[in-house]
Formats: structure tokens, C-alpha cells, sequence
């Protein structure tokens, strides 16, 4: 029996729960011995003109060997806007100069013998800026009456086709409009950001960092600092999550290589969790307004989605997430007219980069939004209007109005499973009889469906490599450009290459994160990493045995047609002659048994599922609490169920969260008010049940596991689900919609608001 | 100034300043790097140890405060042959971690729940635990595995060092 499909525990596991993992600020290394510490001295002020930066108290504070501003890094150019859609004004100084542009902005940075010196003399930075009136939501930045970068003459970094004819919606019986949050959230790994760097005497740098992928990190580094990658070692050590937002560099890595070689001695930069929440990348951040029309029999004949990105004060990746959010604009769902289009817009806010789905869980909550809008106006439960709408089962590629092909997918019977796991006919009559005796604790019902894209090529390509080789003594080594930060890739690796050779999991070692020994590779994110690192994996595995062969046949003197493999002794015997054969670790101990591979997917895949979601909500104080998730999720075969389930779980936290609790917020002066995990409403245990798996899996074709991606399915399906949940358990109340998250303030008001006569929408 | 504790049943004696806090005397005077620092306002408990029987996060108390105590960290839990302690097994057969940052913290505070209610249900887990945030899991799995750990017996809930842990 093949081992694929079985729930092996983790082979990183006993490491990690006796000496713990080896994060960046854990490593103990001689390249490192006497490294200063970094401090990075952050604007307080999210606008303003930066009239002086005054270091001359810092630099006589104890233990400080060094204390730069904008002036002391001329030699560095400004980080470019990076995309071509972007105006090249919108380019990001190392330090501020002139401006600054949020609250986290780098004025200055300090160097010091120890940690907390750092701290101490960073507060000893003077820094004197004259306020501008700050912009902090998308319609400011949309107005344009402040400008972040005066020269690019626009708030708008990038737009993403064209308004909706004037009579998209003609024809509709009902059109229903709806104009909602998707609200700015935190990602929150674990760990923090953390790099270190050191200089070799062979002009070559090695930088240390905590990040989703060692080359693209390294190649974004190298492209900053102006310097020839050959002299960039980039290591990725173990990493504390990531979530999307640790995906490439972030300019303080990259200034740790610059720090290292203007100080002449190793650098080491630990941001703590207030610097994180102002300084890392935030996700999400989009305006929506949706319009979806149709008949009064539940068809819906056209939708449509308008975008407004917030973008944050420099550009990064969040910028594009509108594309992903157009791409998958039409969802589960057989509409015959689907329009989308978007911008993204400068604010005085810390930029906005990927998390957990990054543009499509957006796409999936306007949608399923809409369906439930739509479902009340005309009087139909949403599971029917679902029914009615969902693309019927396809195994051949559906290409959606709004450009996606899907591969495969079977929308209906996740649905039907969901509900039907759920209990939902014995769900809606509790309901009723809640409402029927106006209970104070509320029942709500929140159904999702969802179909997200996995694997995309978002300009990086669709390829991954992989190494395998076997040693001598029996072991082997997998190298793999994937990088894992909690998905168990060393486990799931190691199961993909024992398929193939037999040799045990316990013997496999699978690395990764080291620019030096794996100069290519995708990293980890977009849930990609199954269907195209793991299918690298297997391919070399395959390729591994077909060499091992053809060496066999020649030490054997046999047919490489009469060998066959010996999983069991991980082995290639002679056919029909017992006791024939040779182990690949003999064939090892002749010559190196190694090779190479790259795989190259096809096309992206699009895992689908459908949840349910049940909350109570006490009417008398908004409150909101999720009694159960009950998700069917599609991720195609399934390598480890253990570690395939640790995902959805993962997911479903975050989009609970989303949903209920978490949202960064500012004040009108650009001040944030959630820098703090005191003030971050971070989802913890006692606010989520456990939740209600339901397995299904439809092998995709795309590549030879049959794999989808798994790792933001989860997210992408319970946001939704629980959203729409909590205002179904005060829709007789007559609440049409909350924004998320749906606190007990904002859930408490909406009912005030419906019961005095007035939409709260 | 002077600090002696107990730390994993050994003994050690350091010059340290005034403000050096547990977490970083821990892992930067005695190199004991398993426990995590994720916040700075006690909300994470990533940095959770076990000091004189008492699950505390490291984060919040000065080394200094711990003079003379003894000290059990994830390193200290594992038998001297590399036999895992009871939920050091649960979390890795009920997979109970992912990018293993909140586990140290998360593994020592779960042994504090057990400490103080040997056999918890669901919900006690998740109120025993409110204090230990993790972002991979969706505490499911931890769940299952302190749940899982409690069926060891009294073992699950007490450190080598032979302590009487409470919460």
C-alpha cells in the first residue's frame, strides 16, 4: 500500500518540541560572533514634512556604535515602484526624506553592543516634523486633495480596467447594490521579521531572514542594493509562519547587508510586535461595491464588482490584489455576464501586501455577500439561489466570464454535503423557533461557496525544482525550492520521494532556504507548493529510479526490462530470480545517485468547497459567537490527511477572525489604534469551536499527484460563511448588512438602526 | 546584579542588569532558545515557562524576580534518555503545531491547564489556553492533543523536575 494517502505524523515534530525550531533571532552562528543590533528609529507621524533628524544625543548613549539617517545612505537608490503600472514617483527612500508617509516610516537607524541599548537610544532620535493632513481611507486617497508623492500627481498607483456599462444590469427584474468593507486585518505570524548579515572576506554577503523564499528574497535584495546576486547568500533558518506576508524582502532585510558593510562588523535586526504591527506588510483593504441583478426565480443574470484597493503609503504587492479578486469575480457560479474592475490607491497606512488568499478570500466574500443580498430581497432561502445558480458539474476546463479556466469541479455536491452535514433543514427550523419566541440569542446560518485559484503564476512562473539523492549508508537528501514556514513540506516531501524509492520517511532529509546549494525555486505561497514542489519531488523520484535502473541493469548484466522495484527493500531485483538485485544505496556507494528536476505545471488548479456556518448572536448585545464550521473542502488527492486538515483548521481561524474580530484600525489622523497584540483582537481559542470537516476530493489533471492547493481554502470559504451567518441571526430584524468584522458594537447598532425604521446599509 | 535559579534541574549563577527580563536571560545568557518571544504585552504567551511550579510568561517577569527559583522550559521536559513527555507526544501525534513559534510557550501553559484539572473538556482547554495565541493551528488540533495528553494520566500535568505545577 502506497504511503500517499496515510497520516504520518511529522517528521520535524520532535526537534521542534524538545530544542524548539532555529528561527533567525535563535541562530547561533561564527559568522555572526559581535553582531551589533539594529533599532530602527519610525516616524510617529503617518504625513508630514520632515524638517530635522537630530542623532547627537543617541550616538553618546551607551553601547552605540552608530546611528545613520537619509543622509548617511546617499549611495543607496530609492526602492523603485516596482510594477510598470505604478508611477515611477512612488518609489520608497531607504529613510525618509522630506516626507514621511506613515506611521512605521524609517526616519533613522541605530546600531548598538547590545539589545536593549538599541531601544534606549533609538528614544534619544530627535525628530521634527511639521504634520500634513493625512489620508487614510480609500475615498481620501481617491479625492486626491493630499497627495503622498506630489510628483506622480495622483493618489492612484494603479487601475485595473474600465467602469460597468450603464446598462450592464438592464433587463434585471431585481438589481440589488451593495457597498461593503473588506477590512484591513494584520497577518500576525508568530515570529516577527528578523534578519541578520555578514560580510566574508570574498566580498560576498550572507543574509539570514525570516521569508517565504530564499531566491525571490534574495533576487529583491540584490535588485535594491544595486549588487550582483553571485554575492548574495541568502539563508532561510526555520520561520515562525508567514501567512503571505513574509513573501520576498522587506527593505529592512536588505538594509541589514548595507548596515553590516557600512558598520564592518555583522548586523542582527529583531523587530518586537509593536514595530511589526506598524511595520510588516497588512492584508486585505478593499472597498467593494457590488451590484448583482436577475429574476425573481432566483436566476441571476449579471453581476459586477467594483475595486478600491488600498494600497498603504509605498507600493507592494497588495496593489495587485484587485487583478485576483477580478479574476475570480464570477465564483462557483454560472452567471451569463460578470464585469469586474478595480484601482489601488495610496493612503498614510502601513502598505498592504498578501494574506491567506490574498485578493481572491475578497473576490469569494463579495460574492457570497451579494447571493445572500439577493436571496433576501426576492424571498429565497440562499441555499436555493445557490442551487440555482452553480456551474454544473464539469471535468473538462470552464473558462468563466471573468477570464478564469477552472480545471475541475463539483460545486453542487459540495454544497449538498455541507448542508446536509450540517443538519440545515433542522438548522432553520430551530431558527424559526428561536425568532417565533424572540429569544435573546439569536440563531444564524451562513452558507458559502467557493472556488479559488492555486498555483498561479503571479510573474514568478509555474515551475519548481528538485534534487533527490541517495546516499551510500541508505539515507537521501531532497533539496526543494518550496519553503516551508509550518506546512510540514520535510514530512510530505519525504513521503513523496519514499513512494517512489521505498526508502523509509525517517531516512529522507529535505532541505531548503539555502540560495547557495538551491539556486532556483518559487518558495512557498499561493498554495502552490503540493502541485508544483511536491510534484518536483516525485518527478525526481521517478527520473531517480529510471537512472538507478539502467546503472542496475549494467552491474546486473540484465534487461533493465527484467528489473523490477523493490519498495520494501528500496531496491531494484530481477524479475522471477529471488534474492537478485541491488539496493540504490549499493548503487550509491559506486557513484553519486543524484538527480535534478524541474516541473513544470501546466496551468494553475482551482480547489473549490462550500461551508456552513452557525452562530449565535444575543440581540441584546450584538454579541456574535460561531457554535460550528462545517466545511467540505476540494483539494483534489490528498498526500497527508493530518497535515492537509492542520491547514484548513489554520484557515478557518483566520477567516473566523476576519469575520468576527480583527481589523486594523487608524484614526483620522492616521494614527494606528491596534499596533499592539493588548489591542489586536488576535483570535484566540476561546472564540472558535472546533470545526466540522467534511472530506471530498476531486483529482485535478493538471499534474501527476492529482493536488490541489490547500493552504488558503480555508480562509477563502469561512469568512463568508460566518459574515453571512451573523446576519442572517438578525435578519428578522430587519438587518440587511454589516461590515466586517461584525463586533458586538457593530451588530448592536445595525439592529438599533433597522428597528427605528432605517436601513443600516 | 547577582541571579542564581534552577533552570531545567540545573544550577546557574549570572551577572545580569536590573531590567533583564526572564525571556531574554533565558535565551541570551543560557542560551536555552526554545522559548519564543511573539509580543511585548503579555498577550502571546509564546515566552510561557514553568517557574516554582506556576506556568508564567517570561516575557513579564525579571530575571531578577525569579532569584532562587527553579525554572523548567521546553528543553527541561524531555526524559534524560529523549523519552517525550506526555504532551510533547500528544502534540506531535494529534499535530499540534505547525511553525512551532507559539508550541514552547503553548506545550508548557497546556501542561499548567492539566496541572490545575487533570481531565478538562473542550472548553476548559480553550479557556486554560486564551492566554497562548497561535496563528497556524486554529487551536484545533492543541485542543485534541491536551485532551489527548490528559489520558496519560497525572504525568501530562507535571514537569521532570518533580514540581507540583499549577496554574
Amino acid at each position: 500500500m502506497s504511503i500517499l494517502g496515510t497520516r504520518v505524523v511529522r517528521t520535524e515534530d520532535p526537534l521542534f518540541l524538545t530544542r524548539g525550531a532555529t528561527y533567525t533571532d535563535d541562530l547561533v552562528d561564527d559568522r555572526l560572533t559581535g553582531a551589533l543590533h539594529v533599532t530602527f528609529v519610525r516616524s510617529q507621524v503617518a504625513h508630514g514634512r520632515l524638517l530635522s533628524v537630530d542623532t547627537s544625543a543617541a550616538r553618546e548613549a551607551p553601547g552605540v556604535v552608530a546611528v545613520y539617517t537619509a543622509e548617511d545612505c546617499a549611495d543607496l537608490a530609492p526602492i523603485p515602484a516596482g510594477l510598470p503600472m505604478v508611477p515611477p514617483a512612488m518609489q520608497r527612500p531607504w529613510l525618509a526624506q522630506g516626507k514621511v508617509r506613515f506611521v512605521g516610516d524609517i526616519v533613522a537607524v541605530v546600531l548598538t553592543e547590545e539589545r536593549y541599548q538599541g531601544e534606549d537610544a533609538a528614544e534619544l532620535v530627535s525628530v521634527d516634523i511639521d504634520p500634513l493632513p493625512a489620508v487614510v481611507t480609500t475615498a481620501d486617497a481617491a479625492a486626491g486633495e493630499v497627495l503622498l508623492f506630489e510628483d506622480a500627481g495622483t493618489n492612484v498607483m494603479a487601475t485595473f480596467g474600465e467602469p460597468a456599462p450603464a446598462d450592464f444590469f438592464s433587463g434585471c427584474e431585481v438589481v440589488v447594490e451593495q457597498r461593503m468593507v473588506n477590512q484591513r486585518v494584520a497577518p500576525v505570524p508568530l515570529e516577527t521579521r528578523a534578519a541578520a548579515a555578514a560580510w566574508g572576506d570574498d566580498g560576498r554577503v550572507t543574509i539570514w531572514c525570516t521569508n517565504q523564499g530564499a531566491q525571490q528574497a534574495k533576487g529583491e535584495i540584490a535588485g535594491w542594493l544595486g549588487m550582483d546576486p553571485a554575492r548574495v547568500h541568502l539563508i532561510t533558518p526555520d520561520v515562525g509562519g508567514g501567512f503571505g506576508a513574509k513573501i520576498g524582502a522587506d527593505p529592512e532585510y536588505a538594509f541589514t547587508a548595507w548596515l553590516a558593510q557600512r558598520a564592518g562588523r555583522p548586523v542582527r535586526w529583531t523587530e518586537n510586535r509593536s514595530e511589526n504591527l506598524v511595520g510588516m506588510l497588512h492584508g486585505r483593504g478593499q472597498d467593494q461595491t457590488v451590484r448583482i441583478g436577475g429574476r425573481r426565480d432566483g436566476t441571476i443574470e449579471a453581476y459586477s464588482i467594483a475595486v478600491d484597493q488600498d494600497g498603504g503609503a509605498y507600493p507592494r504587492v497588495g496593489i495587485i490584489l484587485p487583478t485576483l479578486t477580478m479574476l475570480m469575480a464570477a465564483a462557483t457560479y454560472a452567471f451569463p455576464k460578470v464585469h469586474a474592475h478595480g484601482r489601488a490607491l495610496a493612503t498614510n497606512t502601513t502598505s498592504i501586501g498578501a494574506y491567506r488568499g490574498a485578493g481572491r478570500p475578497e473576490a469569494t466574500a463579495a460574492v457570497e455577500r451579494a447571493i445572500d443580498l439577493f436571496a433576501a430581497e426576492i424571498g429565497m432561502d440562499p441555499a436555493e439561489v445557490r442551487r440555482k445558480n452553480l456551474v454544473p458539474s464539469f471535468s473538462e476546463p470552464h473558462t468563466t466570464p471573468s477570464g478564469a479556466t477552472y480545471d475541475s469541479g463539483e460545486y453542487t455536491a459540495a454544497l449538498e454535503k455541507a448542508l446536509e452535514a450540517a443538519g440545515y433543514d433542522e438548522l432553520r427550523a430551530e431558527q424559526a423557533r428561536r425568532r417565533e419566541r424572540g429569544e435573546a440569542r439569536q440563531l444564524g446560518i451562513g452558507l458559502s461557496t467557493y472556488v479559488e485559484i492555486t498555483g498561479a503564476d503571479t510573474g514568478l512562473g509555474s515551475a519548481e525544482s528538485a534534487e533527490l539523492e541517495v546516499h551510500a549508508d541508505g539515507t537521501a537528501t531532497v533539496l526543494t525550492g518550496t519553503s516551508p514556514h509550518g506546512q510540514g513540506h520535510a514530512t510530505a516531501w519525504a513521503m513523496l520521494a519514499s513512494d517512489q524509492t521505498g526508502i523509509p520517511v525517517e531516512k529522507i532529509t529535505v532541505l531548503h532556504g539555502d540560495t547557495d546549494r538551491i539556486p532556483r525555486g518559487g518558495g512557498t505561497m499561493g498554495s502552490r507548493s503540493l502541485q508544483q514542489g511536491g510534484a518536483a519531488v516525485h518527478q525526481a523520484a521517478v527520473e531517480l529510479v529510471a537512472l538507478a535502473k539502467q546503472r542496475a541493469a549494467e552491474r546486473l548484466e540484465v534487461d533493465a526490462a527484467d528489473l523490477e522495484l523493490d519498495l520494501a527493500g528500496a531496491g531494484l531485483a530481477v524479475r522471477g530470480t529471488p534474492g537478485a538485485g541491488v539496493t540504490l544505496a549499493e548503487l550509491a556507494a559506486d557513484e553519486p545517485l543524484l538527480v535534478q528536476t524541474r516541473f513544470e505545471a501546466a496551468a494553475p488548479t482551482f480547489p473549490f468547497g462550500a461551508h456552513v456556518a452557525v452562530v449565535e448572536v444575543d440581540v441584546e448585545s450584538g454579541k456574535a459567537e460561531l457554535q460550528r464550521l462545517v466545511a467540505v473542502d476540494d483539494a483534489g488527492t490528498i498526500v497527508n490527511p493530518l497535515l492537509a486538515e492542520g491547514q484548513r483548521h489554520g484557515g478557518y481561524a483566520q477567516g473566523v477572525a476576519q469575520a468576527l474580530l480583527e481589523e486594523v484600525l487608524y484614526d483620522a489622523d492616521g494614527n494606528p489604534q491596534t499596533s499592539t497584540l493588548a489591542d489586536y483582537p488576535f483570535v484566540s481559542a476561546t472564540e472558535l469551536p472546533s470545526f466540522e470537516l467534511v472530506d471530498m476530493a476531486t483529482p485535478t489533471p493538471i499534474n501527476p499527484l492529482g493536488a490541489k492547493g490547500i493552504g488558503e481554502a480555508g480562509t477563502i470559504g469561512s469568512t463568508p460563511a460566518v459574515h453571512n451567518a451573523v446576519i442572517d441571526a438578525v435578519a428578522h430584524l430587519g438587518v440587511r448588512h454589516i461590515d466586517m468584522p461584525t463586533t458586538p458594537m457593530k451588530v448592536w447598532r445595525a439592529i438599533q438602526q433597522a428597528q427605528q425604521g432605517g436601513s443600516n446599509a | 546584579m547577582k541571579v542564581s535559579m534552577t533552570v531545567n534541574g540545573q544550577q546557574h549563577t549570572d551577572d545580569v542588569e536590573p531590567r533583564l527580563l526572564l525571556a531574554h536571560y533565558l535565551r541570551d545568557v543560557l542560551g536555552l532558545k526554545a522559548t519564543n518571544i511573539g509580543c511585548d504585552t503579555t498577550s502571546c504567551g509564546a515566552c510561557t515557562v514553568i517557574v516554582d511550579g506556576l506556568s508564567v510568561k517570561s516575557c513579564t517577569v525579571l530575571a531578577a524576580q525569579a532569584d532562587g527559583s527553579q525554572v523548567t522550559t521546553l528543553e527541561g521536559l524531555a526524559g534524560p534518555d529523549g523519552e517525550l513527555h506526555p504532551m510533547q507526544k500528544a502534540f506531535r501525534e494529534e499535530h499540534g503545531l505547525q511553525c512551532g513559534f507559539c508550541t514552547p510557550g503553548m506545550v508548557m501553559a497546556a501542561i499548567g491547564v492539566l496541572a490545575d484539572n487533570p481531565d478538562p473538556s473542550d472548553r476548559e482547554v480553550r479557556e486554560g489556553l486564551e492566554g497562548n495565541l497561535c496563528r497556524c493551528t486554529g487551536y484545533h488540533n492543541i485542543v485534541r492533543a491536551v485532551r489527548s495528553a490528559a489520558q496519560a494520566g497525572p504525568a501530562a500535568g507535571q514537569v521532570p523536575q518533580d514540581q507540583e505545577v499549577a496554574r
